[in-house]
């Protein structure tokens, strides 16, 4: 398994070590519920150092960026990053990543670690002249700090204005000492940070942002509450809401599609897709029968299949079950029973909005 | 790692208690910090008969769901629906925390189980 240069951290703080797509990574340190409840209320801080991170440098390459990307980051100036789907030739998702606007002429991309290589691999056969992609994902540790506090902790170490950095852009600074890119992004429905340095600062940062998080009740955060974090703010998870079968017009990610932009991989079927309206759609359901919804799970509507869990589980903030669900985009509107089969019986579900939880804007 | 004299217990982390007829079946403190937090127990029905190794009910935890597979043969006569409102009792307190209670149709079978000082031998192996 491969090790992150927190690796020694996780151990100390008592981690719970777990394979995760080859990455050995902390499930939890004290409890899931807990560890979600303080990233809620206080602030956490992840391990997201398995992340991938790939670099296109160049003359062509925003341009080529958006060839391959769905979103549109054509207008997008040095300090923004940009959330977007990249799509095959089918309109099948191969990933979801991060574009930051490093340079003029240069990008980087943050992807899934369960995809780098895929990823990688897709855009060298891509590749146009006037591009280099390197895959850098060796080279940095990727720290989240998430929660209402966050602001107040990573002000401490740095002396750049974090009032001045908005949501979805990113900074170059000097944190704790160290050279980072700070961005305000994250994956928990929180405020919060993302922060990237060279490995070689990893674990002196870590240090850092623990000591300075001490006054806040900071606590280090592991896969599990990742997971129960993102699902209540229904952001999607590759290979659950996500993958190559599906389109990011299905799994609700219409926002991040721009088909008038011109040519870029999966258009041409994401163009049919929207002209026909799609097949399926994701929705989001509440258990009314106690039970735990889980993925793979099959839905059914008036005994009739309709669909299948694609992430679900046991809320802590909501304190109730809920998951999100592909389904057959017809006759299905938030207020419906639906039936979730676990194991051999139907338990009874309702269909409502999404997200199910969305912090308070001050 | 808390484990309790005078139980009975199975290689897949389940205690037994005994009481004259009744067993009383349980997951182990090993167990329940393995799974984590729990949030939900499918219990079984009373009256519903069991051979060794069939799926007594399912604990689930935040993380998964784990299948509780009976060490004993028996009737289930009696289940903790307390644990349908309060599944994480069983993280508090493992040991008191049964999720069914046996008419056992073989004592005999109690003897393939460990007893408190094998069943400590036996996690320092895991």
């Amino acid at each position: 398994m491969k090790r992150t240069s927190l690796y020694e951290k996780h151990l100390k703080h008592g981690g719970k070590m777990i394979d995760f797509f080859g990455w050995c990574l902390p499930l939890q340190y004290t409890s899931i519920i807990e560890e979600h409840r303080i990233v809620r209320e206080g602030a956490g801080l992840f391990d997201v150092s398995h992340m991938g991170e790939i670099t296109v440098e160049g003359t062509n390459a925003g341009e080529y960026i958006n060839r391959m990307i769905t979103n549109d980051i054509s207008k997008k100036e040095i300090g923004q990053a940009t959330y977007s789907p990249m799509c095959n030739e089918r309109g099948g998702i191969i990933d979801d990543l991060i574009v930051y606007r490093i340079d003029q002429h240069k990008y980087m991309l943050v992807v899934n670690a369960s995809n780098t290589s895929k990823d990688f691999e897709w855009l060298k056969q891509n590749e146009i002249p006037g591009v280099k992609v390197v895959n850098e994902s060796d080279n940095y540790t990727q720290l989240a700090l998430q929660g209402p506090k966050s602001k107040l902790i990573i002000e401490k170490l740095t002396s750049f204005d974090l009032g001045r950095l908005k949501y979805y852009r990113y900074v170059f600074t000097c944190l704790a000492g160290f050279k980072a890119l700070i961005s305000r992004t994250g994956y928990t429905g929180e405020s919060g940070y993302e922060i990237y340095v060279d490995n070689q600062y990893a674990k002196k940062l870590w240090d850092a942002v623990m000591e300075a998080g001490e006054e806040f009740s900071l606590v280090p955060v592991g896969l599990g509450a990742r997971d129960t974090l993102r699902m209540e703010a229904a952001l999607p998870l590759y290979g659950r809401e996500l993958n190559e079968e599906i389109s990011p017009l299905e799994s609700g990610l219409h926002r991040f599609v721009c088909l008038e932009k011109g040519e870029f991989a999966g258009r041409d079927a994401l163009i049919r897709e929207s002209e026909n309206g799609t097949k399926r759609k994701l929705i989001g359901f509440e258990m009314k029968d106690k039970a735990i919804p889980r993925n793979e799970y099959k839905v059914l509507k008036d005994n009739k299949e309709i669909g299948f869990v694609t992430s679900g589980g046991y809320s802590p903030t909501l304190d109730k079950s809920l998951g999100m669900a592909l389904v057959k985009n017809s006759g299905i509107n938030i207020g419906d029973s639906i039936k979730i089969r676990i194991r051999k019986k139907e338990h009874n579900a309702k269909v409502t909005g999404l997200p199910f939880y969305k912090r308070n804007k001050k | 790692m808390k484990v309790i004299e005078g139980l009975y217990y199975s290689k897949e982390h389940e205690w037994v208690k005994v009481d004259g007829e009744k067993a009383y079946l349980g997951i182990t403190d090993y167990a329940q910090q393995a799974m984590g937090d729990i949030v939900y127990v499918e219990l079984p029905e009373t009256g519903t008969e069991l051979a060794i190794g069939e799926a007594l009910g399912v604990v689930e935890s935040v993380k998964a769901a784990s299948d509780i597979y009976t060490p004993l043969s028996g009737t289930v006569v009696d289940i903790n629906t307390s644990l349908e409102d309060s599944p994480e009792e069983i993280n508090n307190d493992p040991y008191e925390s049964w999720i069914a209670a046996f008419k056992m149709s073989d004592a005999g079978e109690l003897d393939n189980l460990m007893d408190a000082e094998d069943y400590k031998d036996f996690l320092e192996e895991e």
